[in-house]
């Protein structure tokens, strides 16, 4: 692997790959999103974004009660968002736990979705504690189910202790095993790293070790895609393309729940990495009950009232 | 389609300008003799027409604000005081989108700016001197503490209404009466505030608003009934006030022009340092005397900083000050724009190498371009000259002690940046500074605690804070 150049593999190279970064002002951040939070996207903008946003939705369903039936109802959400307005994209993929993945794929593939991907939670998701054994084990078995995207965990203990060089190895071994099958999604768990320093470093380590998406959280600790982590997220993705000319998608996940958030997400992407990520292959919202607010936001624009809440389906 | 902001204009459905104005004396509109016309500087529209006070109208306001202040407001406890500030400060919030909405069409600033900073901080400034009115013994100028008597204030058109909060709130809360004279390209929000008087049923002459130009601030300046002078503008005009004041009793405040240097060392956090650079200078067109027009740069990460600067600039958005989306509004005047393009043009000549966003500019109204200037040296005139407009002089160091110099060859000192993830620089560096506010990895942040003012020629006391208070105020045995 040649890392583009940036570190050899080393414990000594990428600490000082790590070290050369810059500092991230948490204050200066904070009051960059603040601001970008409030630019006001109307009219055609509008439509324009929400539509966008729902192509660029992972559909979401992470829960120890997931079952054929949940998965299917919400591949075929995924597929054809409202059944009755076939102009509304389907969304980018459905993400699931992966004993879920042979249900998604099959399901998606018999309704039309080829189109739709199906990203897996992996490595011993979402604590990340477990043998390398179990992360390889639990990649594989996603991969052969036909898992297109892999979103994995990061080893947040071992970055927390500074052993750098772990995570970025195991990231390396799953990338490997990824290949050309799957896209990898490095999930840091932002919540955890708690600093804005710690995200940036994440961020350039996933990235040298391979990473074709970054991904804020596992929707399962708070807080999780706020506005000032995706900032320095993108970046983090914008200077990686400035030294490689390779783009790095960003997903955040966890917390974006109404159509003004996205938006608003849609906005710090625009003007921070720029609009070449507005695309679902460079940008992704991990999310369940934001579908339907893009939806009904959708519908008001169209009708000039909010509908019901019983015109949207619940899956 | 791309990710194009559509227009998100706010509307101006909320204010309502009449087409003529007279002057607030004694609690009562009266109407002037000679009238100007005032003007959208982003549309050139005419959008009113303001009185210019003479001698009798200066007279007039001199007159009520003295018999306010001996019949009501130097009688009437600080506590009762506090009552009528704490109720001018929430109206105001209560009318604050008619303000944020006649200060945007007036200045040409963007409405965000208006209404996220200049109208919730004027705000403040009342809130915060309502709660001093009662406390005066407290502001460390002995137990007994008297005001002035009758303050003259002149106020610039960068700010208009927060200019006046800083100047009316302070000195009505110490226990003065004020004639208060906006600039003559924005009078408009003062005006309002006249009727936010009314409203709060201030005492009538304890607020008298007279409009006009620098005649009319001249007659205020010289006004033998008058005890104290405060003035923001420029140095210029600050020096004639100081010869002018100089053999009279009147106390006198002055907030005057500023060159401040916004310096980046290689160990700053680079991305909000552009963004801070970003806020320091382009912030409110750079009509700010505190902007920070000289980015001193550590040669190291020069390039860096540039390239990130450029492409940051690139993303600001300049046009319909009304829009909602917009970052940098109009140029307040042809006069302003002039100069600043005067001054350009000598950084030109000079050699320095201009740059400019590229943003397309409304072919009406006064636009100026987000600009920067790279290869500056301290003999430049664009390094020296506050030029009060979107324009950036680029300047390098090697040492910090280098920068501190740099810095400081200035005639001003008002304020000064420091962007560094070193704290022991930060405070050996803003030791250094010869300047009256130093901000540390921010830039352009204001808050009614804290004090306000210059160095050298940047100025004479504070605003803001128990020192901006302190000049309202004086000793008893002191007079």
């Amino acid at each position: 692997m040649s890392f583009y150049g940036l570190v050899d593999g080393t414990d000594a190279s990428l600490k000082r790959y790590l070290d050369a970064l810059p500092g991230v002002d948490q204050v200066g951040a904070d009051a960059r999103a603040a601001m970008l939070a409030t630019r006001s996207i109307k009219t055609t903008s509008k439509r324009w974004a929400i539509d966008t946003a729902i192509s660029m939705v992972d559909l979401t369903t992470l829960e120890g009660a997931d079952t054929v039936g949940k998965v299917q109802a919400l591949c075929a959400k995924a597929v054809r968002p409202d059944p009755t307005d076939l102009t509304i994209p389907s969304v980018g993929a459905v993400c699931v736990y992966n004993d879920m993945v042979a249900t998604a794929r099959t399901h998606l593939d018999s309704i039309g979705g080829h189109h739709v991907g199906v990203a897996a939670v992996s490595t011993a998701f979402p604590s990340g504690r477990a043998s390398m054994a179990v992360k390889i084990q639990d990649t594989q078995d996603a991969l052969n189910a036909g898992a297109s995207e892999i979103d994995m965990v990061i080893d947040r203990g071992a970055f927390l202790s500074g052993q750098y060089i772990d995570v970025f190895n195991e990231i390396v071994e799953i990338k490997e095993l990824c290949g050309d099958r799957a896209h990898l999604k490095v999930i840091f768990e932002t919540g955890e790293l708690v600093t804005y320093d710690n995200v940036r470093k994440a961020s350039f380590l996933a990235m040298a070790a391979g990473a074709d998406f970054i991904k804020t959280s596992t929707g399962k600790v708070a807080p999780a895609a706020t506005a000032p982590v995706v900032l320095v997220m993108l970046e983090a993705v914008r200077d990686f393309y400035s030294m490689t000319k390779t783009r790095i998608g960003v997903k955040p996940a966890g917390g974006i729940r109404n159509t003004k958030d996205a938006i608003k997400q849609l906005v710090l992407v625009n003007e921070t990495a720029g609009p070449e990520w507005l695309t679902p292959s460079l940008f992704r919202i991990g999310a369940s009950a934001l579908l339907n607010d893009l939806l009904m936001q959708r519908m008001k624009m169209d009708d000039g009232y909010y509908a019901s809440p019983a015109y949207v389906t619940i899956d | 389609m791309s990710f194009d902001y559509a227009p998100a204009p706010e509307s101006r459905a909320v204010v309502s300008i009449k087409p003529k104005y007279g002057h607030f004396i004694a609690g009562k509109f009266v109407a002037g003799s000679k009238h100007f016309p005032t003007i959208n500087p982003a549309t050139e529209e005419v959008l009113s027409h303001i009185a210019l006070a003479g001698k009798a109208e200066v007279d007039a306001a001199v007159k009520a604000a003295r018999k306010a202040y001996t019949t009501t407001w130097s009688k009437m406890s600080g506590k009762e005081r506090g009552k009528y500030l704490f109720r001018v400060a929430r109206i105001m919030q209560e009318r604050a989108r008619e303000f944020a909405v006649l200060e945007t069409l007036d200045n040409g600033k963007p409405i965000r700016e208006s209404r996220d900073v200049d109208v919730p901080l004027a705000a403040a400034h009342f809130f915060y001197h309502a709660g001093w009115a009662d406390k005066l013994e407290f502001a460390g100028l002995g137990t007994s503490t008297k005001p002035h008597g009758v303050a003259g204030q002149i106020i610039p058109w960068n700010f208009p209404l927060l200019m006046l909060a800083w100047k009316v709130a302070p000195a009505l809360a110490a226990g003065n009466t004020v004639v208060l004279k906006p600039a003559e390209s924005t009078s408009l929000t003062a005006l309002l505030f006249a009727e936010v008087c009314q409203q709060a049923e201030l005492p009538a002459g304890v607020v008298n608003i007279v409009t006009g130009d620098g005649s009319t601030g001249a007659l205020i300046v010289n006004h033998p009934g008058i005890d104290k002078i405060a003035f923001t503008g420029s140095t210029e005009v600050g020096k004639i006030i100081a010869r002018a004041v100089a053999p009279t009793h009147k106390s006198v405040t002055l907030e005057l022009g500023g060159k401040a240097a916004n310096i980046i060392f290689e160990d700053a956090a680079i991305d909000e340092a552009v963004e801070g650079i970003v806020n320091g200078i382009f912030f409110n067109q750079g009509h700010v005397c505190c902007a920070g027009s000289r980015l001193i740069l550590q040669e190291s990460v020069a390039d860096e900083v540039l390239e990130k600067l450029k492409s940051r600039m690139a993303k600001i958005r300049v046009g319909d000050p009304m829009d909602k989306n917009t970052d940098v509004g109009a140029i307040n005047s042809k006069e302003q724009l002039i100069k600043i393009t005067e001054l350009t043009a000598a950084g030109d000549a000079e050699g320095a190498q201009r740059w400019s966003a590229p943003c397309e500019l409304p072919t009406k109204g006064f636009w100026f371009a987000p600009t920067i200037f790279t290869g500056v040296t301290q003999a430049h005139r664009i390094a020296r000259e506050e030029i009060f407009g979107p324009v950036l002089s680029v300047l390098t160091f090697r040492t910090p002690q280098e920068a501190i110099d740099k810095a400081n060859n200035t005639p001003f000192g008002l304020s000064a940046g420091v962007w560094s993830e070193k704290g022991s620089r930060i405070l050996w560096a803003t030791q250094q500074l010869r300047a009256g506010v130093v901000w540390a990895n921010t830039f352009n942040k204001f808050d009614p605690t804290s004090p306000f003012g210059g160095y050298k020629e940047s100025g004479w006391g504070r605003e803001g804070g128990r020192h901006g208070l302190s000049a309202y105020l004086k000793g008893v045995g002191h007079e």
